[in-house]
């Protein structure tokens, strides 16, 4: 009777906890480092992370081996399918490469503290709980947390007016986004008289179709979510905190916590408004041309590298959103592939202008590319990579995701937003190669070598072999993100 | 029957608020008179036997004095500040009871109202009275009123976690906030004449209790927001008559407050030895009462006659780093011996 | 109905209190007076909680953001010269395109409200509601919703670490 949680609520818990404990450690033994040694904060959370992978290795092969689709835990308050753990993965890779990238940028910022990784591995938990979450009120606190952590990564430059620029007008938005969405919440509470995704999607099922209520619901909902995606007419925080935060942060965020709000999204509009797929359709449609056309569109008269993959990744939400247009398996497979893929190429192109990063040079303009071929020709290479993948050419892995996106949108016979989508990859061509030709075509502004540390090194091997391994040999992942999204399809 | 409820709630509350603005008034004397002897003088001895008149003779000069509105107040926030104060002094005293049930009419003879919630509403209503003191010193315009309040802001801020912490063990050994379930969990005494008061296994609570409601009243030795040898009178340095008069009766009320709620939470409240006839029994619980709260207020002035005021930074110092890490070590203590015991 | 008619009245008063003091909130130059009046809209949304009978979360309501935060807030008003602040404009140039837009929504959203009240599903308060309320709120908070719980005191970390770091001169 007084079974208030069991041994399972805490398995399925397991690898948040451990990063939990990880991150309060880092918080811990930073008292006890000097600044030569804070790099060690960086291992720590690192080991943190592998930690939290063995443990979610087990928990998976654990799963698979008995046979089990799901674990509901913390009485229905978060469930362990393979959809969370699919993108659990995506936020373990993704932190571990951002804390690899952030040291040396750090040092070079003069603001390497131990509270830079104790917070980013905060944002992990929240992340991975908001894929887990199925309950309304979790849900909230989980995406919280996320964001509180990104607010503050995004102001880690203190002293720096562009990153608090960019951090106060983060915090503002995305605290009014978050009210917008929890009124959408409360509304589906006051529908169902549960905060549970599941009783939720169950009663707004009985209900008639077109009912007022759920119109409201969905609007707000939808307004607080596809501001946390950064998807059009909520996009406007998106290029002024990606051009403002740390590179290093830039990347994470632009991965990890995107990954979680679109999972996120996910989870809300296939479960609790599932049964109202009718009424969303018109407006995720309309909202997904116009974040495509904004995206693209924008980021051809940018200057700024990091603005441009800014707008870069608004037009990839776009790309994102029609997978949950089309709706099918190979649409949601898409996009389960599409984040994996863009977690490694766009990391990967952020690690590149973090390692253009000196003491005089910010390194993130256009023109500060100029000659990197003549200068520095992995790194030229390297990038070139990261941009046809960005841009979806064939042999690297990000043609992959675009070609279930498309493929979807085909199967359900949405050709007009296929077509459109396939002229935007073209537009997008054209800006990827703006960058490319000032790296190849343009005479270097000044001789001075790059030096890659360790930790970039690593971060740009891996992304940048994974981004080739992914296009070349696609079959296990295909299979690997095929198999994770039928759990959320109901 | 309704109306007489009713009739009989209204003229129950007149009389409360009666006794306690009494009370008010003579523990002002009370003060007088204890720290005078304690600096060997006599206190006020002119106006009535042993200057027992003298609280009505500072009312009327009170009443009568000028009373003057400095030229740059903000007005509006300037004449609601001192209303705030007493008012929110006086709602405490809707919750506490001052003896057991005692049904007249179907009406509670010794507690106007009583709560579920009891310790948390006077908890929350005395929070309140920092917006009298704060917004007195803001509105008066004046650097000394506004030091005054951004002081009591910071201390009530820092000394309201200590003190609500420092209930929990109470709330956790009687499993209620109802003001009267705690003082009935107190009733009884082992081997007969150790009674069965919190104190005893509350001994660090009472303690941290004690201090921090010392400091939300402003009083000595953290009287800071009205610390006369730096900030003049601090807050109600532009106040005169009436509206000074009000401050005054508003950190009395709260000492009383405060009083009763240690008695009740930690000194048995009525409880105490109970003989003789039907009209003495009801009376008895009433005596036991008012004398801990008498004992209380002795030691109020007592602290305030021999401790000397704080340095602004021990004070916060002493809130922050001792005092709030002890309340939250005796809420673990409490909580496991509890749970061990449930088990 | 005197009782129904007693119910609607508290909470239509209340409603005015808490929106005319949020407007007098975003309003007011003063800083202060900004202050007090969002002290005024919390007491309406404590008023609320007690309205529906949760007297604990009225109490909390009170103690924390009345009692807390707030008085926070005033401190810090206080103790920042906020002067020089009162003279700037205070709104941006496009706050009447802002406000039509509002108040297009607004009247949307009333009107899909109002189409749609009838289908509210409201659970039914308890008979007696009052007694366990502390007790529901305990099972609440420490049983159905114990993992938000835990995670809401993350959350509260990240912030005080946020703080910290972003005031803190030297780390």
């Amino acid at each position: 009777m007084n079974e208030y949680f069991s041994p399972i609520d805490f398995l399925v818990l397991k690898p948040v906890i451990l990063l939990t404990l990880f991150g309060i450690g880092v918080m811990l033994t930073d008292l006890f480092l000097d600044q030569q040694h804070k790099y060690m904060n960086a291992v720590t959370a690192l080991v943190g992370l592998a930690f939290a992978a063995v443990q979610l290795w087990l928990i998976q092969s654990e799963m698979a081996a008995q046979g089990v689709a799901q674990i509901e835990a913390f009485r229905g308050a978060v469930v362990l399918d393979r959809f969370a753990i699919y993108f659990s993965w995506i936020f373990l890779i993704s932190s571990a490469i951002a804390i690899l990238i952030a040291i040396r940028y750090l040092e070079i910022e003069q603001e390497h503290h131990g509270e830079h990784y104790a917070i980013m591995l905060f944002a992990a938990v929240g992340m991975m709980v908001l894929v887990m979450g199925m309950d309304l009120v979790t849900l909230f606190i989980a995406l919280e947390l996320m964001v509180l952590s990104v607010y503050i990564l995004t102001g880690f430059l203190r002293r720096d007016r562009r990153s608090n620029e960019a951090a106060l007008k983060y915090l503002l938005l995305g605290a009014f986004s978050s009210g917008i969405l929890a009124y959408g919440m409360s509304l589906l509470y006051g529908m169902s008289g549960s905060t549970n995704l599941n009783v939720i999607a169950d009663s707004l099922a009985a209900r008639p179709a077109g009912d007022p209520l759920v119109l409201i619901a969905i609007t707000a909902i939808a307004a607080g979510l596809f501001f946390k995606v950064g998807a059009v007419p909520f996009h406007q925080w998106l290029p002024d905190a990606y051009e403002g935060a740390p590179t290093s942060v830039t990347a994470f965020m632009s991965v990890g916590p995107k990954a979680a709000s679109f999972a996120f999204l996910l989870r809300m509009f296939l479960v609790p408004l599932g049964s109202a797929r009718e009424e969303w359709l018109p407006l995720l449609v309309g909202v997904s041309i116009a974040t495509m056309t904004l995206g693209n569109l924008a980021a051809i008269s940018q200057s700024n590298v990091k603005r441009l993959l800014a707008y870069s990744a608004i037009s990839h939400a776009g790309y994102l959103l029609l997978g949950l247009v089309s709706g099918n398996e190979t649409g949601m497979k898409g996009i389960a592939i599409y984040f994996l893929v863009y977690t490694f190429m766009n990391m990967g192109a952020f690690a590149v202008i973090v390692a253009l990063r000196r003491r005089d040079l910010i390194g993130d303009e256009i023109d500060d590319m100029a000659g990197l071929m003549y200068k520095c020709p992995t790194a030229a290479v390297l990038m070139l990579i990261f941009l046809l993948s960005l841009a979806g050419i064939p042999p690297t892995a990000g043609f992959l995701g675009k070609y279930f996106i498309f493929l979807s949108l085909i199967e359900t016979g949405h050709i007009t937003l296929a077509v459109i989508a396939v002229l935007y990859v073209a537009v997008a061509l054209y800006y990827y190669f703006r960058i490319v030709a000032v790296m190849f075509m343009r005479e270097p502004v000044d001789q001075e070598k790059l030096s890659f540390s360790p930790g970039i090194r690593i971060a740009l091997g891996v992304t940048a072999a994974m981004t080739i391994l992914i296009g070349l040999y696609p079959e296990p992942f295909i299979q690997f993100a095929g198999s994770t999204v039928l759990s959320i399809l109901r | 029957m309704t109306t007489t409820v009713l009739l009989f709630t209204l003229l129950k509350v007149i009389v409360i608020v009666f006794v306690v603005l009494t009370a008010v008034a003579y523990a002002v004397w009370f003060e007088r008179k204890v720290v005078a002897r304690l600096q060997s003088r006599w206190g006020p001895t002119r106006v009535g036997p042993h200057g027992l008149l003298q609280p009505l003779a500072d009312a009327i000069k009170l009443l009568t004095k000028e009373d003057i509105t400095p030229a740059n107040v903000f007005r509006l926030v300037y004449f609601l500040a001192p209303a705030l104060s007493v008012i929110t002094a006086l709602l405490a005293f809707a919750a506490i009871p001052f003896g057991p049930v005692t049904l007249v009419g179907g009406v509670d003879l010794f507690q106007i109202a009583n709560l579920d919630i009891g310790v948390l509403y006077i908890l929350s209503i005395s929070s309140m009275g920092v917006y009298g003191i704060a917004l007195a010193g803001w509105s008066s315009n004046s650097k000394y009123a506004l030091l005054g309040g951004l002081r009591s802001s910071a201390q009530m801020i820092s000394y309201a976690l200590a003190a609500g912490l420092s209930l929990v063990g109470v709330l956790l050994l009687s499993g209620s906030l109802n003001l009267r379930d705690i003082v009935n969990a107190q009733a009884g005494a082992t081997w007969g004449f150790i009674p069965h008061w919190n104190i005893f296994p509350q001994l660090l609570g009472f303690f941290c209790f004690l201090t921090a409601a010392i400091a939300q009243t402003n009083r000595l030795p953290f009287d800071l927001p009205e610390a006369e040898s730096e900030l003049v009178a601090g807050y109600h340095t532009e106040y005169s008559s009436m509206k000074f008069a009000m401050f005054f009766m508003a950190e009395y009320a709260n000492m009383l407050t405060v009083s009763c709620m240690v008695t009740l939470l930690f000194l048995g409240g009525w409880h105490g030895p109970v003989f003789g006839p039907a009209l003495l029994q009801t009376m008895l619980p009433l005596l036991w009462f008012s004398l801990k709260v008498l004992a209380l207020l002795f030691l109020y002035i007592w602290i305030r006659g021999t401790l000397p005021r704080f340095r602004y930074d021990q004070l916060m110092a002493f809130g922050w780093k001792f005092l709030f890490p002890l309340a939250l070590v005796n809420v673990l203590l409490t909580s496991l011996i509890v749970a061990y015991r449930a088990d | 109905m005197p009782e129904s008619i007693l119910n609607g009245l508290f909470f239509y008063v209340l409603a005015v209190v808490i929106l005319g003091g949020a407007i007098m909130t975003i309003t007011r130059r003063n800083a202060v007076h900004s202050a007090i009046w969002l002290v005024v809209t919390l007491m309406g949304v404590a008023g609320l909680y007690l309205h529906l009978n949760a007297e604990f979360l009225a109490a909390v309501q009170i103690l924390v953001y009345i009692g807390g935060i707030m008085v926070l807030f005033l401190f810090v008003i206080m103790l920042v010269n906020l002067d020089e602040a009162a003279k700037q404009r205070q709104f941006n140039r496009q706050w009447s395109l802002a406000l039509i837009c509002t108040l297009v929504v607004l009247v949307e959203f009333g009107f899909f409200l109002m189409r749609g009240a009838g289908s509210f599903a409201f659970a039914e308060p308890g008979q007696g509601a009052l007694k366990p309320n502390t007790e529901l709120m305990a099972v609440a908070l420490f049983q159905d919703y114990l993992l938000p719980f835990e995670i809401a005191s993350l959350l509260l970390l990240v912030a005080i670490l946020g703080a910290v770091l972003m005031a803190k001169k030297e780390i």
